[in-house]
């Protein structure tokens, strides 16, 4: 996966949260670039030199130059070596001076960078570094400068996240699940369509990495929802036949008031003039003998 | 300092890690008791204490502490607490004439300025000093809170190099220990507060998240904490990165118990 990550050359965009932090992954790119015998320039805002050279073998570390802008970045205290030109000076030095295929170089992180600086201004100075290749002569294989950029999203607006990815080649978006950390990976190769892919990984304190299944979750997608039709198990009819139809519309429903009807019960029948009430009470039913509506004048 | 969450967070006042940045952070609720918590538990680790309080008075830290067996008049007199109090510290910046610069000087400053002095302050205070006198394990700076510098005008960026500064300074340098409160409002709009929450948590060693319940107030659970360790690269241990816990606050102490596993509540 490193390698797939490095092999383009230009901007490396590590893109992390609060929750998975990229600086390990950053870590493993380095030492990566330094086995590969480069020498990796390291723009150092947010952690000390300890901190960051924390976990490298020494003969990583050797290849390692750190410039510091943790201690004293807006030059408060007087008495450290300060960067008269600041961050971007520094990177525009690196550039100047040393062939592009020989070295690395990381900001750590572009966040800091960006809330301190323009973004154009930034932007402009990240693409003159990539750009470097169209000065070296043409018969060697163009090779580009190789830019590693910490950059942590929430810190920053969908404008200059944008403006940042539109310049690298390849784009790290950090997360995870269940505890395991994923990157989705954007590789922008020249004339192709760009490529998506996502590993998951976690990192070994040597910072070498460590390539793991996709979570159990992710790998057993739920099966896919079959359309059940909802009408095939009625125990009611949606539709009727033609002869049902007919039936209904014979027959007459019992509160439609016809002349038949009306007949029927002005003139009744000779069963009904017949008929008789039979009561004989019980032997134990206790009759009252007083009239119950006694209380009601009428 | 309440033994319970030492015990969450695998610590004690003897064996307190040092150079490190912790970030407390409250969301639709009150957080002011890691406050007080951390503040007594250095106050006993023999921590020398400088804190920067921007939210209320001496006396209500001071009977706060009291109540966990902590004196702050005491320790002020002993010289292990550096007590700033925001409070009574503003006024001065605009009654009293001075010839250096104040800590709170952005408050008299038409544009907003940063926090140098309010950085040289903590400096000062935290120097390392060989007086012969008793020694002070490690040095630690305390502030509640952060977001009350953005109400006061100071932008996010600024309040977030005055915290690099003090990373640089205590944590780095002294190996020495931060502890802030930031607040989260919970509100997409305010961008300050965002970038600096986020900018303070990319920053941080260690988070510790109160929020309260999304179902509101209770009586027998006052909110929920969510324990977030970044920067962990030992596999080894096997412990989770990230743990959130329910609580409940008592006169003295807060006790901390599982989700939905209130005693109240089974």
């Amino acid at each position: 996966m490193l390698d797939s990550l490095l092999a383009l050359g230009g901007l490396v965009l590590l893109r992390d949260t609060v929750e998975w932090e990229g600086r390990s992954l950053l870590k493993a790119l380095i030492k990566k670039s330094a086995l590969c015998g480069k020498q990796v320039h390291i723009l150092g805002c947010e952690v000390s030199e300890e901190e960051f050279r924390e976990g490298f073998d020494s003969d990583i570390n050797c290849r390692l130059i750190y410039h510091d802008f943790f201690r004293d970045p807006l030059n408060w205290s007087k008495n450290v070596k300060a960067f008269p030109g600041g961050p971007l000076e520094v990177l525009r030095a690196l550039s100047k001076r040393t062939p592009p295929s020989s070295v690395t170089i990381v900001l750590d992180s572009l966040s800091w960078l960006l809330l301190h600086l323009p973004c154009t201004t930034l932007c402009q100075t990240l693409h003159a570094l990539s750009q470097q290749d169209s000065h070296s002569d043409d018969n060697s294989p163009v090779k580009k400068v190789h830019v590693l950029g910490l950059l942590h999203e929430e810190l920053h607006g969908p404008g200059p996240v944008g403006a940042l990815c539109s310049l690298a080649q390849t784009e790290v978006t950090l997360s995870g699940m269940l505890g395991q950390m994923s990157a989705h990976i954007l590789l922008r190769k020249p004339q192709q369509r760009p490529t998506h892919q996502t590993r998951w990984f976690s990192i070994l304190p040597d910072f070498s990495l460590n390539l793991q299944q996709v979570p159990a979750q992710e790998s057993h997608p739920d099966p896919p929802i079959t359309q059940v039709d909802p009408t095939t198990h009625l125990t009611f009819n949606l539709r009727l036949s033609k002869k049902e139809r007919e039936a209904k519309d014979s027959l007459t429903l019992p509160f439609q008031f016809s002349s038949e009807k009306q007949q029927a019960l002005l003139h009744p029948g000779p069963g009904q003039a017949t008929s008789h009430i039979f009561y004989e009470p019980d032997a134990y039913d206790d009759l009252d003998q007083e009239d119950p509506d006694d209380d009601l004048d009428i | 300092m309440f033994p319970e969450l030492n015990n969450l967070l695998n610590t004690t006042p003897e064996r307190a890690e040092q150079g490190k940045l912790t970030l407390l952070c409250d969301a639709k609720t009150d957080g002011s008791f890691l406050v007080h918590h951390f503040l007594s538990f250095y106050l006993k680790a023999n921590c020398k204490v400088c804190f920067v309080a921007l939210v209320q008075s001496f006396s209500h830290y001071n009977i706060v502490g009291q109540k966990l067996g902590v004196s702050l008049t005491t320790a002020r007199e002993r010289g292990q607490l550096v007590f700033f109090e925001g409070l009574k510290s503003s006024v001065d910046v605009f009654f009293q004439a001075q010839e250096e610069p104040h800590p709170l000087q952005f408050l008299r400053e038409t544009s907003a300025g940063d926090l140098r002095p309010l950085y040289e302050f903590v400096q000062e205070a935290l120097k390392p000093v060989d007086s012969g006198e008793v020694t002070w394990r490690c040095p630690v700076l305390l502030v509640d809170d952060l977001s009350v510098l953005l109400s006061l005008g100071v932008g996010a960026v600024s309040v977030l190099d005055f915290v690099q500064y003090c990373r640089a300074a205590v944590c780095w340098n002294q190996k020495g220990n931060m502890v802030v409160l930031v607040h989260d409002s919970g509100d997409s709009e305010d961008e300050d507060n965002d970038i600096l929450l986020n900018g303070v948590s990319h920053q941080s060693h260690l988070i510790l998240r109160a929020e309260g319940l999304a179902t509101g107030f209770c009586r027998d659970v006052h909110g929920q904490l969510t324990i977030l360790w970044r920067k962990l690269l030992q596999p080894t241990t096997q412990r989770e990165r990230s743990l959130t816990y329910q609580y409940k606050i008592q006169d003295k102490t807060v006790s901390f118990f599982a989700r939905g596993m209130s005693p109240a509540v089974l």
